[in-house]
């Protein structure tokens, strides 16, 4: 290829990338440099008038956060979701997988894309649909208990169960996402794996434990990673089916960001409450990886 | 024997799951054509007894929620459109195009996913105020108008393309933009409606940066005003199902016909793990 070309190529290609990497640039990167810099400062809603007023405060704001009993709440409430509905959802989406993929099965299409359906749906409006299932007296959840000769929970109006209510409201949610990539996860595990195992006697359970386990290793992690990523997140289910309550048991640290910020204008606050939760998600992720590695040994 | 009860086990296993998995939904749409205050008697009825579309007409007339749903068509097909072009340009040139720094600044564009939206949105909400696109459609669409999600997968996809056919056409004496629309962007269709799905419906549900953005409600897309429909209306069970299925049913749609295409994005999306 002659020179000319190759300088043509360039500059094409940065006006292919330039408002790409413009947007990004400016809304994004621009904004979270901004973020870390807001968290050392005093914002607050006399500064949204005249910015000026704001003062540097160093790392005040920090140990505010981390001394407040409102912050270690929405801290428990987020891991609470994360560590019971985690392990839940990546659970039901294993499950889903082996069902769809059994080489006995009829129309896996079929089941795949009705396990799918929900991954897609709007989570504010299912989450109002929720909102009525778990009525105590109304609602299809209670009703299906009765059945089964238990008593009504107040899901919803009860601290002990509004946290696992969402928690189920969100593996219902979101199993379908996994399920397919757990999916592709088994399909690539070579069949004669399994033919060695079977000729070595071993039954079903221990196929399951000794192939198909080991073998999904890196899906599992990257299944792990990102559930537990968007699980860090949640803020749209407490915020239309609880307001956070009762009693402050479902204020997950996304909500108390956004009514430090948005409702209390406490604008450096909230801006430190999400570096927190940025590196809590990243803890989260690294003991992840480690613990891969370790299983490795 | 072992084998026939294993086989009927394992569809009953499917069908109860699938059944578990659409009774919400179907209770939503059912509930929705029930009259006033038929789902809130006891016991709770599954089916309507006469069906009736009267929340539905309410919710057009006297409500007005045809505003968010316009609100919401505008931001998710407007995005869509600006992302598939600039994500599809951006990660073309990162997989085909030759020049200095490139696999660095992609290097870069990777790392910056780790991060989460979150971490940027005071900053850009003030940003955005002093631009004046608070309380803007534009506010809440600029989010949606790149992502280093989507050039990866463009880029992934074009990493394909032979390069015999590149050299081709500038031997014809074609411009690199001209390269692009009608030799590149054929070949990499595929991916574009991917992304066009992805981007569709994440925008389309999307909760938490319209709720930011918008204060107005003639501006509210349509999960932000059906959020603050169910502050005033939270007795009026079969109003607030016929809201969520007119939020959801445009998603639902376009998942039934491209599914085949938006999957293939979410396995893709799980290659670079």
């Amino acid at each position: 290829m002659s020179a000319p070309w190759r300088s043509a190529q360039a500059r094409a290609a940065w006006l292919f990338v330039a408002p790409a990497l413009l947007l990004i640039g400016v809304f994004f990167v621009v904004p979270v440099v901004g973020g870390l810099v807001l968290s050392l400062t005093d914002f607050d809603l006399y500064a949204i008038g005249d910015p000026s007023v704001a003062r540097v405060v160093g790392l005040r704001n920090y140990h505010q956060v981390l001394t407040d009993a409102e912050f270690w709440n929405a801290l428990r409430n987020t891991l609470y979701f994360v560590l019971a509905g985690g392990p839940l959802s990546v659970g039901l989406s294993l499950g889903a997988a082996l069902l769809v993929n059994a080489r006995r099965a009829r129309f896996p299409g079929l089941f795949r894309v009705l396990f799918f359906t929900p991954v897609v749906t709007t989570l504010v409006a299912v989450a109002i649909v929720w909102r009525y299932l778990y009525h105590p007296r109304y609602g299809l959840i209670d009703h299906a208990l009765g059945w089964l000769g238990l008593h009504p929970i107040d899901w919803l109006g009860d601290p002990h169960w509004a946290m696992p209510a969402l928690i189920l409201l969100s593996a219902w949610k979101n199993f379908g996402y996994n399920m397919l990539i757990f999916v592709a996860g088994l399909q690539s595990i070579p069949e004669d794996l399994y033919d060695a195992a079977r000729l070595d006697g071993a039954s079903a359970w221990q196929r399951f434990v000794y192939v198909t386990l080991p073998s999904l290793q890196p899906t599992l992690l990257f299944v792990g990673v990102l559930t537990v990523i968007g699980q860090f997140q949640l803020f749209a289910e407490p915020y239309v089916m609880t307001q956070g309550g009762p009693l402050r048991s479902t204020v997950s640290i996304v909500l108390l960001m956004y009514e430090q910020g948005f409702r209390w204008w406490r604008i450096g606050l909230a801006a430190a409450i999400a570096f927190v939760l940025f590196a809590l998600m990243l803890g989260a992720t690294l003991v992840q990886l480690r613990l891969q590695r370790e299983e490795r040994r | 024997m072992r084998r026939t009860w294993g086989t009927i086990a394992l569809h009953a296993a499917l069908v109860v799951g699938a059944l578990l998995t659409l009774t919400p939904l179907a209770w939503m749409v059912s509930a929705s054509l029930m009259p006033t205050g038929e789902a809130s008697s006891f016991p709770p009825p599954f089916l309507p007894r006469h069906v009736t579309f009267e929340h539905y007409i309410e919710l057009f007339t006297r409500l007005n929620l045809s505003r968010g749903f316009l609100n919401s068509a505008v931001v998710a097909v407007g995005s869509t459109l600006i992302a598939v072009l600039t994500n599809g340009m951006a990660g073309y040139a990162f997989a085909k195009l030759r020049f200095r720094g490139r696999e660095r600044v992609f290097q870069l564009l990777l790392a910056a996913l780790v991060i989460p939206a979150q971490v940027g949105m005071l900053p850009l909400f003030l940003l955005l105020k002093s631009m004046g696109l608070v309380n803007t459609l534009w506010g809440v669409m600029i989010p949606g108008l790149a992502s280093v999600f989507g050039i990866f997968l463009v880029r992934q996809y074009a990493l394909a393309v032979p390069d015999d056919l590149l050299d081709a056409a500038r031997l014809d004496g074609a411009s690199e933009l001209q390269i692009f629309w009608s030799v590149v962007m054929p070949v990499i269709r595929p991916i574009l409606v991917t992304l066009a799905a992805f981007n569709f419906l994440s925008m389309w549900n999307d909760f938490l940066w319209p709720l930011i953005v918008l204060s107005d409600d003639s501006k509210f897309t349509l999960p932000v005003a059906l959020a603050s429909l169910v502050g005033e209306h939270v007795q009026d069970t079969e109003l607030m199902m016929a809201g969520s299925v007119l939020t959801v049913l445009p998603v639902l749609l376009v998942f039934l016909v491209l599914q085949r295409v938006y999957t293939r994005g979410v396995l893709m999306g799980s290659l670079k793990g």
